[in-house]
């Protein structure tokens, strides 16, 4: 019987699985571990590639524009998880709150995630360089916001709350439909037994609607944490990396965050080896929040 | 709803939500405005109605056959890569993840985890050495993979396949064996049980993951910009708009109205398959 176990069938079966995932996956990810220990560059090596160590890993964290991509990742996701997190269960408690079209007012919050990063960054480029700005109560009561030095994407810190502003509005509508579903799950009972104790709303919420939620609080902060981690097409299209900032004593890219600054390395600065390294240090990030979410998931359980 | 305070809360509740709703939807209603004018009615208000309807059909045909977009071409592109990924995806690892459900064994397992393990693996890791490694393939094999739909199908099932057979995983652990016994009675071949029996039985699953890829792979900017490249014959919607984008720098008339053309599609898909859609990509969140 066991000797049967693992049939002809069981290996065609797993095998384009297997096959895609060594083609795509391992097989590169394994070469771009090696590469980012070597001096792979776009030009062309006969010699073959040389193996310099940590070097690449070094050089990344001398390089002052690496470590600002990355302070500026932890504060746009910071802030961007906060925001969508926000938006998200205000507007997914107003759809759940038993109001008329509600199934048209979800689906048109959900609508946003449907639209590809790049093109929805090209959208709000249009909306803060060219709308805000000839707004007749802008040009009316601030004519300053529409000179063109004090736009929305002219400044560092306002160009970042942009791809915030842009970022929230694709995401937040799919996480909002992740807490309805943990709302709509609530048994009536517990809102008809606090009906009877006369409980506001507001008492509601905190008493019912936000511990009975918990189990999709800690999906929505992961998937958030995670998605604006990763945030490379709204970052591309809508400020392209600009406009350049000041930071310990050198111009860079005001926006830049760590996606990007990985494929400039590699496309803008053609320092292949060092990309892969930054890439590499993106990756141990990733894995140490899973991990992190993971024994968070597990503890939860237990106390359940 | 017997106490008159309780009735007038929905009503503010609806007002602010109809608000709310309005403001998540300008940014489409502007693009759509927008498309219909030329560039100095945009300057001049874009937040008017276009004085001429018409004006939009006049931008689509500017744009239509623009070499930076192609829609016509970029459109089919898009579409071939989408479906064909997502049939392979779905039958790939529906069939995996059942042969892994179905066989008890370390093997089994270790492959299982192999695959889930993987989901933490950005794409920045990979893609530069994905690139060299297909070049590698073409130079040794023979087989092109960069710039052909070949490698970027190859690809989407690669980088779809974790999470599509972990999901298939756990639904077909809920499967009953009974069924696929009675058909091993009656002298079914297994291929036979998966296809005839089990695959029919993964509807629902089926359309999470189709919604899941489906709309990942249709709005993808990064992993074809590195596999097709530029100059291609063959380019992917959102690299058209971005490349058709770069070459009208401000001409904004016409790059809302690539952005209309990008955008239609998966909102008409939307519109009739909307409760799927939702339902599909929930699901997949919680897992």
């Amino acid at each position: 019987m066991k000797k049967k176990q693992h049939d002809l069938v069981f290996w065609l079966f797993l095998a384009p699985a297997v096959i895609a995932f060594l083609m795509v996956i391992l097989i590169p990810f394994i070469m771009g571990i090696f590469y980012s220990m070597t001096d792979w560059t776009s030009r062309p090596q006969p010699e073959g590639l040389q193996f310099v160590g940590l070097l690449n890993f070094i050089d990344s964290f001398k390089d002052i524009s690496f470590i600002y991509s990355f302070l500026l990742t932890i504060v746009y996701t910071f802030v961007n998880m906060i925001v969508i997190n926000i938006v998200a269960f205000g507007l997914a408690l107003l759809v759940t709150s038993k109001i008329k079209f509600d199934n048209i007012f979800r689906a048109g919050f959900f609508l946003p995630n449907l639209i590809g990063g790049l093109i929805l960054g090209y959208i709000w480029q249009f909306i803060f360089n060219m709308v805000i700005p000839n707004l007749p109560v802008i040009s009316a009561i601030f004519p300053a916001i529409a000179e063109s030095g004090n736009l929305m994407l002219a400044t560092r810190d306002s160009a970042v709350m942009a791809i915030v502003i842009a970022g929230s509005w694709q995401y937040a509508g799919y996480i909002m439909m992740i807490y309805v579903a943990a709302i709509i799950s609530v048994p009536e009972e517990l809102f008809e037994a606090a009906k009877i104790d006369g409980a506001s709303s507001f008492k509601n919420l905190i008493h019912i609607i936000v511990p009975m939620t918990a189990q999709a609080f800690t999906i929505t902060m992961f998937l958030t944490l995670v998605q604006s981690f990763k945030q490379f097409d709204v970052n591309v299209s809508l400020t392209g990396g600009g406009p350049s900032t000041q930071f310990a004593g050198s111009f860079i890219r005001g926006t830049e965050l760590l996606a990007l600054d990985i494929y400039n390395t590699a496309f803008t600065a053609n320092s292949l080896a060092e990309s892969q390294a930054r890439s590499v240090i993106f990756f141990i990030v990733l894995v140490l929040i899973s991990l992190l979410q993971v024994r968070r998931n597990k503890k939860k359980e237990v106390e359940l | 709803m017997i106490n008159p305070k309780i009735r007038k809360k929905p009503l503010l509740l609806e007002v602010i939500t109809a608000f709310l709703f309005v403001l998540f939807l300008m940014p489409i209603f502007i693009v759509v405005i927008n498309a219909g004018k030329d560039s100095f009615a945009i300057t001049a208000n874009p937040l008017s109605l276009p004085e001429d309807w018409l004006q939009i059909f006049r931008n689509i045909a500017t744009i239509w056959t623009d070499p930076n977009l192609r829609y016509g071409s970029s459109f089919f592109a898009s579409s071939t890569i989408t479906i064909l990924s997502l049939l392979f995806i779905t039958l790939v690892a529906g069939q995996a993840a059942w042969i892994l459900v179905r066989t008890k064994s370390k093997l089994s397992q270790i492959i299982f985890f192999m695959f889930v393990a993987a989901m933490v693996i950005p794409f920045q890791i990979v893609m530069l050495p994905l690139v060299s490694w297909f070049r590698i393939v073409h130079k040794f094999i023979g087989i092109p993979l960069l710039r052909t739909y070949a490698g970027m199908i190859l690809s989407y099932v690669g980088f779809g396949m974790s999470l599509s057979l972990f999901m298939y995983h756990g639904f077909i652990k809920g499967i009953p064996l009974e069924l696929e016994e009675a058909a091993t009675i009656d002298g079914c071949k297994k291929w036979e049980i998966f296809y005839r029996i089990i695959f029919p039985l993964l509807k629902p699953i089926t359309a999470t993951v189709l919604v899941l890829n489906g709309i990942w792979i249709w709005n993808d900017y990064l992993l074809p910009l590195l596999i097709l490249g530029k100059g291609n014959a063959i380019q992917t919607v959102p690299l058209a708009v971005a490349n058709f984008a770069g070459a009208y720098v401000k001409q904004w008339d016409l790059i809302l109205t690539a952005v209309l053309l990008a955008m239609i599609p998966v909102i008409i898909l939307f519109l009739f398959l909307q409760r799927y859609i939702i339902k599909g990509m929930v699901a997949g969140s919680i897992k």
